[in-house]
């Protein structure tokens, strides 16, 4: 096969060949639709990122608007990059899309590419969605209150080993939305369930408890997000392989706060 | 507690979607919350196992002769007598089973709706990789073994539907009912059992993760294991009696 005009002569005669089909919307008023394009000369090597900045570069050369995507890092911790790639968040491999590499895919492969899906992610332009639901959900109690000054005595506040490993596990949390894509609900109980598990694991985190877990579920279900139904999808697709047992702790936070007549 | 409006870009069946937009809510209450209706159709899913586990032992009696069965749901309604008035104590269990079933279907049907304004546009491919098939059928599922269970009351305990002839004993009621000539209710009971089991199986973990007690991968092994034994003695317990029946086992 060879590379056809559009992209850079560098990227010659055997690259993959791709079908992209591709959700495209002006803005959030127009309703979109899904487009075709054609690739070629696709390395294996490229992130799947790359592959859409050759696209947009072929677009460009095309005189056709170039399509709209989040990234920022590119190195996996930052969690812009969200793109549901052929049905599953992140595409097929568990990490960020940034980290998917097109040697995951074959010559010849059809991808569909779409934004995240959740009413509370409304759609921006193209595959940006607007994830702002998830700072406001943190602004209701994911953060401890504390006097700023000086550094404190790291041994001052003792927390246990389990503890810490918890908590720290969990704050990998990067936000990136995959969770709620992934969920059949919408539900962004395994965004929550982190901050609630890794704020709650710590003694700073225990003053505010109670009114954290109501106001963060709150906001939650404010948003428009949907219930859990432990069904697993969220974990699945997290790139940071967030465990399921946070939506337990969720929950039973929220249920040790009703007891307490939050 | 008052909700201010919505913003547009959330509600359901607009065509025309807008950017979020920055409203924070005041006077959240744990007991509005979505984590509550679900807590709700924990409890009253626990309430059901309990006494799908006693049914299933009340049937199993059917192994014990026609004496023992048709005895066995007499003192049903003679347990707790002269504390109790006659039939007391079934009363009392059906309000319990009344209210939850209720609570239980009143809780599944606001996520239910909920579930899908929070997805109006659907993705185009979708491909889910951890949820068991029971997890998929809980909704579907949940809405048969209901009209199951109307069935199931007309057929046994009020006898509007009697295929096997009308009787006062219990045990001639189920006997004549799973006999070969109506094999179409066999295959309905049958049928039953599998959504059952397959409810159960995903509703004990679920349930166990709902309230809170698996926050370790151990103990979330344990409330699947759980599920799936809980769902393979009460279904399996349950098929017996057709199954035997229809066998010709019992007579």
């Amino acid at each position: 096969m060879t590379a056809t005009a559009g992209t850079e002569s560098d990227t010659t005669s055997d690259g993959m060949k791709l079908t992209l089909k591709i959700w495209r919307q002006a803005n959030p008023e127009t309703p979109g639709a899904m487009h075709t394009f054609h690739l070629e000369g696709v390395s294996p090597d490229m992130s799947f990122l790359e592959m859409l900045d050759v696209l947009n570069e072929q677009l460009n050369a095309e005189g056709e608007e170039p399509i709209a995507f989040d990234s920022d890092c590119r190195e996996g911790i930052c969690g812009m990059c969200g793109l549901m790639i052929n049905g599953q968040a992140h595409g097929p491999e568990v990490t960020t899309t940034c980290q998917l590499h097109m040697r995951t895919f074959s010559d010849g492969d059809e991808i569909t590419i779409e934004p995240w899906r959740a009413d509370a992610f409304p759609v921006l332009k193209d595959l940006c969605v607007d994830r702002s639901s998830f700072d406001r959900i943190i602004q209701q109690g994911g953060y401890v209150s504390v006097n700023t000054g000086s550094a404190p005595e790291a041994h001052s506040i003792q927390v246990p080993k389990d503890a810490a490993d918890r908590a720290f596990d969990v704050a990998t949390c990067i936000g990136c939305g995959a969770c709620v894509a992934a969920c059949p609900n919408g539900s962004a109980s395994l965004f929550m369930g982190a901050k609630i598990t890794h704020l709650g694991e710590l003694p700073q985190g225990q003053a505010e408890r109670d009114a954290r877990v109501v106001n963060m579920v709150g906001q939650h279900d404010h948003e428009g997000f949907g219930g859990c139904t432990n069904i697993g999808e969220c974990t699945a697709a997290c790139p940071k392989e967030i465990p399921l047992d946070v939506i337990s702790q969720l929950n039973k936070d929220l249920r040790t706060a009703m007891r307490h007549g939050h | 507690m008052s909700h201010p409006p919505r913003p547009s870009g959330f509600r359901s069946g607009d065509t025309v979607a807008c950017v979020a937009t920055p409203t924070l809510i005041k006077g959240s209450r744990s007991t509005r919350s979505t984590i509550a209706l679900k807590l709700l159709m924990a409890v009253t899913g626990l309430v059901f196992i309990g006494y799908v586990l006693l049914h299933m032992y009340g049937n199993l009696k059917v192994f014990a002769g026609q004496e023992a069965f048709d005895e066995y749901a007499h003192h049903l309604r003679t347990f707790g007598e002269p504390m109790l008035p006659y039939g007391g104590l079934l009363w009392t269990v059906r309000v319990v089973l009344l209210l939850s079933i209720v609570g239980h279907a009143y809780a599944a049907f606001a996520l239910w709706a909920r579930a899908g304004r929070a997805r109006t546009q659907k993705y185009v491919v979708r491909k889910a990789v951890a949820s068991t098939l029971s997890s998929k059928m809980m909704r579907w599922g949940g809405v048969a073994l209901l009209l199951f269970v109307i069935f199931h009351l007309l057929h046994f305990t009020t006898q509007t539907v009697h295929p096997g002839g009308v009787t006062e004993s219990p045990y001639e009621r189920v006997v004549n009912s799973f006999a070969p000539e109506y094999w179409y209710l066999t295959v309905i009971y049958l049928l039953a059992m599998v959504a059952l089991a397959m409810h159960l199986r995903h509703g004990v973990w679920s349930a166990s993760q709902t309230l809170g007690l698996t926050n370790s991968a151990a103990s979330r092994t344990r409330a699947n294991l759980a599920g799936v034994f809980l769902a393979v003695v009460i279904a399996g317990g349950f098929a017996l009696v057709p199954l035997s029946i229809l066998l010709g086992l019992v007579d």
